[in-house]
């Protein structure tokens, strides 16, 4: 394997690649479901909603961003829930390059990540010089995590050097900024492209895979990211390099996000149970997370109108 | 063919236009029945589905509205027979239906009954306008399960209201069969929300959740559980309503309808 890393050609991926062994369709969904049935109460709970709230990437990335929103989106990130200082801040904000400004201003003196995501998110349909500067525009501007996308063409095409050169370009474009790759999984059609697509992203310098932009659908799913998490552990095994796992989009509920950290800690292991090594891509998400925080320290159920609209 | 298998009936929850078991998977053993026993998990899905629902009803023209109570009404008169063998007389029947016929002709009529143009010092027309509370949780009168039921019902949901109903532990039939007419009725899913069970052991979830708007303790006997809700409800301002044993057959009044109204007064300068 470290021969392939070295000097790897589109023939010796390819060979790596499709080495490696097929997955069991039928049996990665039932262990997924399986897992999401697992009943976390009290203090359990507790833990892993706090858990959950400090491992989210509190997301906007529409068209219709405003740096008023931007603002708003970062004081929330800061402080999720005023009425309560115990409230932990989020892991990180994600927002797209021309609002990174806005928000690097807003977090400044703050241990609150600063993620953009870059490379003509969230098609990855641009030449890389273009992918390059859209990657160094956000660094330079104070982003310190980018979030790429992999060209699911050429992926899918079978030029596997191209992804595999033009991720390392990419992560060199960084400097000091984490890279997290994008797979976007729904387009990826299976799940043995799946286990490829995370393994070539890994051996080209991913920090994190991640499983989508939140554009297409169907995003993150517990079997694909209980796949990724396998591809991780496994990585960490052969090579000693540590790779952290982001599901993004459609996970909407507090209910969903610790059938996701059960799933973390029965397939990668409980040292991914930390927002270094596991995040969540959300917006919605967060509102539900101190709902129900506010629920178990109140002991009455809270509502929608007592949240933030965002 | 006397041979042939018998078709139980489960009678469960409705909830959001569906009929689900209790997410416990309790039920309890009332008339001769079983009967799903709702959790305070049912009650907040409840609250959830209710508040889907709250903005598509209460947006509703009052005209729409007052069709959909009058087709309850019309399913309503062709279960009869099963509600004669729940044990409603058909006397409670008919009063049944013309409550809810009473109650369908008063949904576009109510706003010129409490609202109104507001005579004011200056160059503004001055409107108030009713409108509806939100989520109206209730529980259900013990006596007259029918027309009791249907009393409480169709005030909350003629102005725009949506309704969780906590339906009586003792006889909970009528109230899963009344769900079967909603659920027939072109009546949105979520509108009105049924639970069966112990109100004893759900209503204080609901008269201390925060996207409750108001309840109607119509139901609770126990004087001390009766100020404990009261006390609950009052976290978030809920109106609360608490009659002395209501007479079903009497002339029900407005009062229930414009206990879960609020006035919106709009200033509009005259452009003069």
């Amino acid at each position: 394997m470290t021969a392939l890393l070295t000097s790897p050609t589109n023939a010796t991926l390819r060979a790596f690649l499709h080495g490696l062994p097929g997955v069991d369709a039928v049996g990665l969904e039932q262990r997924a479901a399986s897992l999401g049935t697992r009943s976390i109460k009290t203090t359990s709970k507790a833990y892993a909603l706090d858990l959950a709230l400090r491992m989210v990437d509190l997301t906007t990335l529409e068209g219709a961003d405003t740096p008023g929103k931007v603002r708003s989106l970062c004081a929330k990130a800061l402080r999720p829930d005023p009425s309560d200082p115990e409230c932990p801040p989020v892991a990180a904000v994600c927002v797209y390059p021309s609002m990174v400004p806005v928000a690097a201003e807003a977090l400044k003196g703050s241990k609150v990540h600063l993620a953009s995501v870059a490379t003509a998110f969230p098609s990855g349909q641009a030449p890389l010089q273009v992918k390059l500067d859209d990657t160094r525009a956000a660094v330079q501007a104070g982003a310190d995590e980018i979030d790429m996308v992999i060209s699911r063409g050429a992926f899918l095409a079978g030029d596997y050097l191209h992804v595999y050169e033009e991720i390392a370009a990419v992560r060199e474009a960084c400097g000091d900024a984490h890279l997290k790759v994008i797979l976007e999984t729904g387009e990826l059609a299976t799940y043995d492209n799946i286990r490829r697509a995370s393994w070539l992203a890994m051996m080209a310098g991913a920090h994190f895979i991640k499983t989508s932009t939140g554009k297409v659908s169907p995003a993150a799913t517990l079997p694909t990211t209980l796949l990724m998490l396998e591809a991780v552990r496994d990585y960490l095994d052969q090579t000693g390099t540590k790779i952290g796992v982001k599901p993004a989009g459609g996970i909407r509920t507090s209910k969903d996000a610790i059938k996701y950290l059960v799933t973390v800690n029965e397939i990668a292991g409980p040292g991914w149970l930390d927002p270094d090594w596991f995040r969540f891509g959300a917006s919605t998400l967060l509102n539900d997370l101190l709902m129900q925080r506010a629920k178990l320290r109140t002991g009455h159920y809270s509502g929608p109108d007592y949240m933030t609209v965002d | 063919m006397s041979d042939r298998l018998a078709v139980l009936k489960t009678y469960k929850l409705y909830v959001g236009g569906k009929f689900p078991r209790s997410e416990s998977g309790r039920t309890y053993r009332v008339q001769d029945s079983n009967v799903a026993k709702a959790s305070r998990k049912d009650a907040r899905d409840a609250v959830v589905a209710a508040r889907a629902a709250f903005g598509g009803w209460a947006g509703a023209t009052a005209y729409l509205r007052g069709q959909i109570l009058y087709r309850v009404a019309e399913m309503l008169e062709g279960r009869r027979d099963q509600f004669a063998a729940l044990g409603s007389s058909p006397e409670d029947v008919d009063a049944a239906v013309d409550r809810l016929v009473w109650y369908a002709g008063w949904t576009d009529k109510i706003s010129q009954v409490r609202g109104g143009a507001n005579p004011v010092a200056g160059p503004y027309f001055n409107i108030s306008a009713p409108e509806p509370t939100g989520i109206v949780a209730i529980v259900a009168p013990s006596s007259s399960p029918l027309l009791g039921l249907v009393s409480v019902i169709a005030p909350v949901i003629a102005t725009g209201n949506v309704a969780i109903v906590l339906a009586d532990e003792a006889s909970p039939l009528a109230a899963v069969t009344l769900a079967e007419v909603l659920a027939t009725s072109d009546l949105p899913g979520g509108v009105v929300n049924i639970l069966t069970g112990s109100a004893a052991e759900v209503a204080p979830w609901l008269a201390s959740h925060l996207d409750v708007n108001a309840i109607d303790l119509t139901g609770v006997a126990d004087p001390a559980l009766a100020a404990d809700l009261e006390i609950a409800a009052a976290q978030n301002l809920k109106r609360v309503l608490r009659p002395s044993s209501p007479d079903w057959t009497a002339d029900p009044g407005l009062g229930r309808m414009t206990t879960f109204l609020e006035t919106k007064t709009v200033w509009h300068p005259k452009g003069t």
